[in-house]
């Protein structure tokens, strides 16, 4: 049979290596360099902060907020899960896993957000931003892990840098979702009163929008979770590192022990932001309310609901 | 006087650019004709309008007949394909981004149909939003929406989220969230129109209440005749997108400019509608001071009456019938002595419909102001044949 490869071939593979190799990384090496330093920052304190701290204080601290956001069973769960992961031998690593995914998930919001509002304000930005995000989803992670490596080098940064990359379209997507999900009338009242756009913004849209923008950040979260062990295969440490090291050497207790903690882990995480993103909990007591009740012997318990007026 | 809000030669066309369609409107062409040529929808055609200040300009249609998007015309939240708007002179159809924001801040505010209440925001704080667009300081905001709040009788509620009130109740948080920001317009579209007719009714009266008290000028819109009648100073009539009547209440039912409005005003009970002083006849009263019970009986046999009424220095001072003026004259007493003050009397504004029962007593119905000065009076069969009117004029109608 004929086919077109018979008359042309097109050496892609060759147009991306020169792409990349002769082009991309000599002249933007310093740029890409100069672009992990806040990355660094942000995970060195993060990280010597989660080490720090010790392990029964972080364990207490954690299951209280579950505790306020998210309720009881939440709250028991992760006591136990983090007890499990501490005899396990895992709690350094688990820090270390947290910062991580931590770091990348506020890189996440801090470039996800602005663009998830611009995309909502204008078509034409997100005409263009779709696409985009539409191969950041699909694009195998091991594809851009080599570019990664050459422009960024190996270790714990470039590992987030990727796992960013990776996390980073639900959040835009969702903050587009909601802000133009936002009542046409409430627009149209806003309006009305003669608010700017960004009254309108800070004062209408982001707050109705919020739910929405916190399931982004839930998925966002869950996505950065689900990369740490990829990130471990370019330098990055923790729970990742553990499991693979583990499958390098064939050795599937430890493996499974990596991924179980990373399992608890994304199980504490995703309840607490999910309960976050709740309507109950955005109009719930405000946080002086909730560290006075913390100190009250019983959960003080809303009064039962104001009684409809008919 | 100068009108608060001036609309002239108003036109809206939807769906891009308008030239052509208002050249095809006025060459003469129709909706449905435009509808065809370009694929675009006329919203509004060569509507003008003067609102004066402090009145209830009701604009009434159905819907599509324009009058939503006349009303965010006004504001600025639809600019107009053609004409001008004039609020205290500044054109809304052509100025700055900021001109238009501070003419919603400071001048015209909107209470909506489905209440528009921001459902993240309490009561209080939803009162306080136009106030807080405005940038002042928390304190004096809180302190302002909790007036309002008490204006509208929610004085209570202000830690309430909105979907914790009824729809009435929702409205009435509209309407302080209007009236915080005290603007001088404010428009009201449709605002009654979701609620319960029981609820609508009170909400009417609260309205006209406030607004003896407020005397803001307030442009509302709705579908129903009633209500437009009920609150309007003056009336506008839309249909298809053009002002079809403008006028008072009683210009409206009594003379309606064309058929449609006649077949919207048909059912109308007339008695709410018309007040007194629109059937009323000159008082041709004596005066006690001067007059005595001969010209009296004079008097009623020129005009062919059977009783009149008399004043005492400019006020009325009651009626005399002529059998009395008659047994005075013959006792030889005077004219006061004849007097009866057991006779009907109205203001002139009074509806018809509170006439009915004075309507029944033998003597005419004097219509007083509130200086107690006679303006005219209203005779018993006059009230009957108004409201008949409208029933020959059918008939005449259907023999036509």
């Amino acid at each position: 049979m004929i086919s077109p490869s018979d008359f042309l071939s097109l050496p892609f593979d060759d147009w991306v290596n020169i792409f990349v190799r002769d082009w991309l990384v000599p002249n933007f090496r310093p740029v890409f360099r100069a672009m992990q330093w806040p990355v660094t920052q942000v995970l060195n304190g993060l990280s010597t902060f989660f080490n720090a701290t010790p392990m029964l204080i972080f364990t207490a601290v954690l299951s209280l907020i579950a505790w306020r956001t998210s309720g009881r069973g939440v709250a028991i769960f992760s006591l136990i899960a983090l007890i499990f992961i501490d005899l396990i031998g895992l709690w350094p690593e688990t820090m270390t896993t947290l910062a991580m995914v931590i770091t990348a998930v506020f890189f996440c919001v801090v470039i996800g957000i602005p663009f998830g509002v611009m995309a909502a304000r204008s078509d034409i930005f997100r005409t263009i931003l779709r696409p985009i995000l539409d191969v950041m989803q699909t694009i195998p992670s091991f594809v851009y892990l080599v570019p990664i490596v050459m422009l960024f080098g190996v270790g714990v940064v470039p590992g987030i840098i990727a796992t960013i990359i990776f996390a980073l379209p639900p959040i835009i997507r969702l903050t587009d979702l909601g802000i133009r999900n936002v009542r046409e009338d409430l627009i149209e009242a806003a309006t009305a009163f003669g608010a700017t756009p960004w009254q309108m913004l800070v004062e209408v849209q982001f707050p109705l929008a919020m739910r929405t923008v916190m399931a982004g950040l839930n998925q966002t979260l869950m996505l950065a979770l689900s990369m740490v062990v990829i990130a471990a295969m370019i330098g990055a440490g923790g729970l990742g590192l553990t499991v693979f090291t583990g499958l390098g050497r064939l050795d599937v207790g430890n493996a499974t022990a990596g991924g179980v903690g990373i399992v608890l882990l994304a199980i504490i995480l995703d309840r607490i932001s999910q309960s976050l993103g709740e309507a109950r909990a955005m109009r719930g007591p405000s946080l002086l309310a909730t560290i006075r009740s913390l100190f009250s012997l019983r959960a003080n318990k809303p009064p039962a609901e104001v009684e409809r007026a008919g | 006087m100068k009108p608060k809000i001036y609309g002239n030669g108003l036109y809206k066309i939807f769906g891009g650019d308008a030239t052509t369609a208002i050249d095809l409107l006025k060459a003469g062409q129709s909706k449905d004709e435009i509808y065809a040529a370009t694929g675009q929808t006329v919203g509004v055609r060569d509507v003008s309008f003067k609102v004066a200040e402090g009145e209830i300009f009701v604009v009434m249609g159905l819907s599509g007949s324009g009058k939503s998007t006349l009303v965010r015309m006004i504001n600025g939240l639809i600019k107009p394909s053609a004409g001008e708007i004039l609020i205290d002179d500044v054109n809304v159809a052509d100025c700055s981004d900021e001109q238009l924001r501070n003419v919603r801040r400071n001048k015209v505010a909107m209470v909506f149909q489905h209440f528009a209440l921001f459902p993240h925001k309490t009561v209080a704080e939803n009162a306080a939003f136009g106030l807080k667009i405005r940038g002042m300081k928390a304190s004096e905001r809180r302190e302002r929406a909790q007036a309002a709040l008490e204006q509208v009788g929610l004085g209570a509620r202000g830690d309430s989220y909105p979907d914790e009130l009824s729809g009435g109740m929702q409205q009435r948080v509209g309407l302080a969230r209007g009236l915080a920001s005290e603007p001088e317009i404010l428009l009201m579209d449709e605002p009654f129109g979701a609620l319960d007719p029981l609820i609508r009714n009170d909400m009417q009266q609260e309205l006209l209440e406030l607004q003896r008290t407020l005397k803001k000028t307030i442009v509302f819109i709705t579908h129903d005749l009633n209500e437009a009648l009920a609150l309007g100073t003056t009336i506008a009539i839309m249909r298809d997108g053009v002002i079809a009547q403008t006028g008072t209440a009683e210009e409206i039912v009594g003379s309606p400019a064309d058929d449609y409005v006649a077949a919207f005003t048909r059912d109308i009970d007339r008695s709410q509608v018309f007040a007194a002083a629109s059937i009323a006849r000159p008082a041709t009263p004596l005066d006690l001071a001067t007059d005595n019970a001969e010209v009296a009986m004079t008097r009623m046999e020129e005009l062919g009456i059977d009783a009149v009424h008399v004043v005492d220095d400019g006020k009325l001072a009651g009626i005399v019938s002529y059998r009395a003026a008659s047994a005075a004259h013959r006792d030889g007493l005077d004219l006061k002595d004849a007097l009866t003050d057991d006779f009907p009397t109205a203001s002139p504004e009074s509806l018809l419909n509170d006439l009915y029962p004075l309507a029944g007593t033998e003597y005419p119905i004097a219509l007083t102001d509130e200086k107690g000065q006679l303006t005219g009076i209203v005779h018993p069969q006059d009230v009957f044949q108004q409201l008949a009117n409208e029933e020959e004029e059918e008939e005449e109608k259907e023999k036509a």
